[in-house]
Formats: structure tokens, sequence, C-alpha cells
């Protein structure tokens, strides 16, 4: 994978993880395959794909917050922290100091539903000024002062009141606005935005699409995006990597997997985007055949082989290399056997 | 919030007016009245009463009088003069008799409360945060077997069981020589020393009950994503847990505190009757059984009281609790 140099190491690298849910009276379920992502400070890494793709469950096993009953099965998490030393998160302890200081310090999470991720009965204000409390061990007061800048910095008017108001008594926008200012509070080097704009009407989505970018220059951030809108990746991605069924299938530059995708997957979703065109050179949007089957059904090889088009001998039983193509890397057998066919369309 | 007061302060007015109204209606409902039931009585003994002499006694009671007759002079006696009438049992004003008996009662019936509440909240929040555990499944087991032991039964056992191991007897709330002393230190301790017993009693049934309902609740809200992002943060399991979703779990128990009081009082009948205790429970089932009207009027007005009151107070906290009912704005 063609990478910047040494020097700037990542701040995140994810290497080769498993992550797969137990349960009592069934076959363990293996949510995610294998993932191998790499993120920078400044730099913002959108992790696309449908529902139950596991893009979720990657994310959030970055911070342990999965449910109990899923396990890292495979592979490591390294956290680089600037002046630091590199932790392997996977191999803590879900409710260890070690991890509790990562959680909310050096790595923060906003969530998608604003409405039901902020407590109910407690005011954002205070909400917020908990998370300053607990790592930085402010006065209340002194607390409550950094809370109101925040809000302020995130564009909640009359930050002053609404501090003391409850989450119900805000709209959507200002309620996600108000889980980015907590996310912010203790300056992480590394934000997680869980499907952040999803709930959001698209006015607001824009808004606060626009304020992350702001937000990230400003702190000077890495930020992990999870998104099923390939418009919203356009929006905010500097890097890509497009999941399906656990697996990562195709990663790299934002222009070059958008300009030339390669995983007939990617090709399947750039297609089945609509676009404003005149009428007579509209076409048929082109969705993707089939459903997605369950993990439990998934082949060995190529998980993306029951609705492939291009699907031949080795793809159900042979796990595709990564193999790079221009500027970013796809996981498919016809680049390289399928090289001599010819058949793939660039 | 001033005006959620004055509203509900009206309503409850409104309310106590008909609960007297339906008690005093309700204990007119049987065939005969306090006379008939005396009669009977005296008749089984061997005992004759001339029918003029019965009359006389009618009048003086007014019990002949129509049933808003009598219902406006009970009323007004008791808005007038705090007067509820004299009981024809024991031929004492009703005040005199109630209150000592009522006392004993919500102070027991309290006690009994906050034990359930202190044993079967830490228990139904480690039932729920550890679903499926053998804990989880201890406290199930021991739950239902406290639902399904019928309190007198259980009293009795306990009863017994004190006698064979420590040769005491368990009944009453106090010793002699406390039974009519002021509250002081010693008479606290007396009143301790003979309560646990029936507290223990009154408290299983519940106790299972509360651990189930407690139990459930949580398991919803620590499914909810705020749980999450309370983990997010980096605040400790336990504070997570008891912060968050105990927190928001404990309401809907809150509002059931109004009419926990009354449904106690008339559930611990039995047991005050077995373990001879003088609470209200007992006296109220007596003078049901003869007729004695003001008396158990009273009573049923005063437990009606009791419910409004309780109902009033559980709001207010909930009030205080949830800002969502608070600002009256959930969404």
């Amino acid at each position: 994978m063609p990478q910047t140099p040494m020097a700037d190491r990542p701040l995140l690298k994810i290497e080769d993880v498993e992550i797969a849910f137990s349960s009592p009276d069934e076959a363990d379920i293996v949510a995610v395959r294998q993932v191998d992502l790499a993120l920078s400070p400044g730099k913002t890494l959108c992790l696309v794909g449908e529902s139950g793709c596991g893009k979720s469950v990657t994310a959030r096993a970055v911070l342990h917050l999965n449910d109990q009953n899923a396990v890292i099965g495979r592979g490591r998490i390294l956290f680089s922290p600037p002046g630091e030393e590199t932790v392997d998160i996977a191999a803590l302890k879900s409710d260890s100091l070690a991890l509790r200081k990562i959680r909310g310090n050096q790595i923060a999470m906003i969530f998608q539903e604003p409405m039901s991720s902020l407590s109910p009965v407690h005011t954002v204000g205070d909400q917020i000024d908990e998370m300053i409390t607990l790592h930085e061990g402010l006065k209340p007061r002194e607390a409550r002062e950094r809370t109101v800048s925040l809000l302020d910095q995130v564009g909640v008017p009359g930050p002053h009141e609404r501090a003391n108001s409850y989450p119900f008594q805000l709209s959507g926008g200002l309620r996600q606005r108000a889980m980015i200012a907590m996310a912010l509070a203790c300056k992480p080097a590394l934000l997680i935005a869980d499907e952040p704009t999803t709930a959001l009407d698209m006015t607001t989505q824009a808004q606060i699409l626009d304020l992350l970018k702001e937000l990230q220059e400003d702190y000077g951030m890495a930020m992990l995006f999870i998104t099923h809108d390939l418009g919203v990746v356009a929006e905010i991605a500097d890097e890509v990597a497009v999941m399906y069924l656990g697996d990562v299938v195709e990663q790299g530059d934002v222009f070059d997997v958008f300009r030339a995708p390669r995983h007939p997957y990617t090709q399947a979703l750039m297609r089945s985007i609509p676009t404003i065109a005149r009428k007579k050179e509209r076409q048929r949007l082109s969705p993707i055949k089939g459903t997605v089957p369950s993990a439990k059904d998934r082949p060995e090889g190529c998980s993306f082989t029951s609705r492939c088009p291009y699907a031949f001998e080795p793809c159900a039983g042979t796990k595709p290399d990564r193999t790079p193509v221009g500027n970013h890397v796809a996981r498919c057998h016809l680049l390289t056997e399928g090289a001599r066919k010819a058949e793939v369309p660039a | 919030m001033l005006r959620f007061l004055v509203g509900r302060l009206i309503s409850i007015v409104l309310t106590v007016w008909a609960i007297s109204f339906v008690a005093f209606a309700i204990i007119q409902l049987p065939p005969g009245d306090y006379l008939t039931a005396y009669m009977a009585e005296l008749s089984a003994q061997g005992e004759r009463v001339s029918p003029a002499e019965l009359e006389a006694l009618r009048r003086q009671y007014s019990l002949g009088d129509p049933f808003l007759v009598q219902y406006w002079k009970w009323i007004s006696g008791i808005l007038a003069h705090g007067d509820f009438g004299s009981s024809f049992e024991w031929k004492r004003p009703v005040t005199e008799l109630i209150w000592g008996r009522l006392g004993n009662s919500i102070l027991l019936e309290g006690l009994a409360v906050l034990v359930m509440w202190l044993v079967a909240l830490p228990i139904g929040i480690y039932a729920a945060v550890r679903k499926y555990s053998l804990g989880d499944y201890l406290a199930t087991v021991f739950g239902f077997l406290g639902l399904a032991v019928p309190n007198f039964l259980f009293a009795l056992v306990l009863m017994y069981l004190t006698y064979v191991w420590f040769g005491t007897t368990l009944g009453g709330l106090f010793s002699p020589a406390f039974e009519r002393a002021h509250w002081s230190l010693p008479r606290l301790w007396d009143f301790l020393t003979y309560a646990w017993a029936p507290i223990i009693v009154l408290a299983t049934a519940g106790t299972a009950q509360l651990i189930r309902i407690m139990r459930a609740n949580l398991l919803d809200e620590l499914k909810k994503p705020y749980v999450t992002t309370a983990r997010s943060k980096g605040l400790p399991e336990w504070k997570v847990i008891v912060k968050y979703p105990v927190r928001v779990a404990l309401n809907p128990l809150v509002s059931t505190i109004g009419w926990l009081l009354p449904t106690l009082v008339s559930s611990s009948v039995i047991v005050s009757v077995v373990m001879n205790l003088p609470t209200a429970g007992p006296l109220l089932l007596r003078s049901l059984t003869s007729q004695d009207m003001y008396l158990a009027g009273t009573i049923i007005m005063l437990l009606g009281v009791l419910t409004v009151i309780g109902t009033l107070i559980s709001d207010l906290i909930l009030a205080w609790l949830d800002p969502r009912i608070r600002h009256g704005g959930a969404r």
C-alpha cells in the first residue's frame, strides 16, 4: 500500500482485525473478517458500506464499545498518540484504566442519533462538564466555562442558556453540535464519527459536515468517519475504505477510488448513485442484483462472489490479496488472474 | 410548576370528597346496620332485646335517618371540629382509636417499603447487568419463592423458628412496659426488637416484584445509545451504569410509591392478625364485620386520603427526577 514516508507514523493502525459475535445457541458470527486501516493526523478516512457490512462494528471496536459478546479474534489496533508509546488497544481490557484514559480523552466518538445518544435526564452542559472533570480534573465551575466556550465554538447560539437545557429541548442539529462539543472537550487526537449526519435533514447535514471539517483544521485531529452515503464521502474524505460483508474490498485515496473503482462492488455502488441529467441523457439506475447474504453464508473467498457479475473459479474458494491498482488497493481476483482474461471494465 | 401544584391541590380536594362519599356508601351497603349485627350477637348468647328498646337505640344513633342525612351529619362533624363520629363497639370517639394504630401502620409499612427498596434495587441492578449469570438465577429463584409463599405462612414459620431456636415469642410491636409510653430512644429500641419480624415478612413479597421490575426496566435502558456514549467518555463501568441507565430506570418505580402504602396496609391484615400487631388492618377488619360504620368509614377514607397524598408525593418526586415531565416536553 503506497503510504506516506515512515516519518509521520500513522496515529491509528488497524491490522488484520477480525471481530466475531458469540451467542449461546448458535455458531459465532464473524461480523468483520479482515480489516486493515491506517489513520494520520489531520486526515479523514471514510468507511463506507451498506447496513450490516461491519463498518460500525469496526469503528466501535477501536474503543471496545461493541456488545459484551463481541470478541476481537485476531489482529491489532495500534494507537500511537503524539509523543507517547504505541498501545495495542485490541489487547486492553474493556473496563481497564488504560482504556478509560484513551476513551473520550484521546479518542472521542460521536454517534448517529443525537437524541438517544444523550442522556434524557441530564442537561447538555452537565454531560459535557463530566468529560472535562473526568479527564482533566477541573473544578465544576472551570469545566462549565470550557463547556460554554465549546458550545459557542460549535455554533450553538446562546451557549450559556443552552448548557442548562435538556436534550429534548434542542433541535436535532443543535443536539448533534452539543455532541460534537462533548467529543472535542478534551482535544482528542482521533475523532470517530459513526454516521453523525444520517439522522439529520439535508441542510443541517451540510452544516454539520462543514463544522467537522473546520474543527478538524483547528484541532489537527484524525477522523474516522462512518457513512453509507457516497455524497458525504465525496464531501469530507481524504481516503476511503469500502466494506462489504466484513471485508474491506477497496481502499485508498478518495479521488482515485471514485474516479477509477476497480472492485466490482465499488463499481456497482458508483453506478447506483442517481445523477441529475437532461432527459435524453438520463440512464436507468442499475441496482446491485440480489441481496446481501448473511455472514453465515459468506463464501470462504471473496464475500461479493454471490452477487458479482464477473465471478469465476477462484472467487468462492480463495481470498483475494490486496492488489495495488493505480494509487489505491483492491481485493479482487480479476486484478491478478483476471487481468489475463481482460474483462474488467475500467 | 406552581400552576401544576395548584391544579393538583384542587383535584385532590375533589377526589378526597368523592372518596369520603364512596367510603360512607360502601359501609352502608351490607343489609342491616350495627344494631342488627349487635342483636344477632346478643341472641346468640341467649339474651333478648325488646323491639321498643331497639327502636330507642336506633333513634339515639340516628340510624333510621336517610343516607344523605347521615352522611351530612358525619362529614359536617369532620369538617367543623375534626369529629369522625364514635365507634359503636368501643364506645369511644373514632379519632381516639385510630391515630395510634394508623401511626403504627404507617411506621411499620414505611419501614417495610424502605427495606424492600434497599434490598431489591441493588439485586435488581445486579441481575440486569449480569443477565443470565448464576447471581441472576439465584435472585430470580429466591425472588419467586418470596412472591409465592403467603405472608401469613411466612410469619407463622418465622414465629415457630424463633420460638424453637431462641425461646422467645414474636408478636405485638412493643413490650408491655412501653405499650403506652411516649416515643423515646429506649422505646424506639424496644419497637425495633419487636418490629424486625413483621418488617421482614411484609417486605419479602414486595421485594421479589421490585427486583423483577427493576431488572426489566434496567435491561431496556442498558441497550440505549446514551449508555454507549457514557462509556465512550471513559467513565468507569459502575459509574456508567449507576449515573445513567439506573437513574432513568428508577423513574417508573418512583411513580408507584403512591399506591404502595395503602396496598401494604390492606394486604398486611392477615399478618397483623397472626402476629398480633396493633395496626390499622385488624381494626378495619373487625369494624367491617360488626358494621361499626363510623370507624370503618373513617379508616377506608383515611386510606384513600393516604393514596391521594402518596400519589402527589410520587408525582412531585418524579417531576424532580425527570426533566421531561418537569418541562412537559417529552417527545
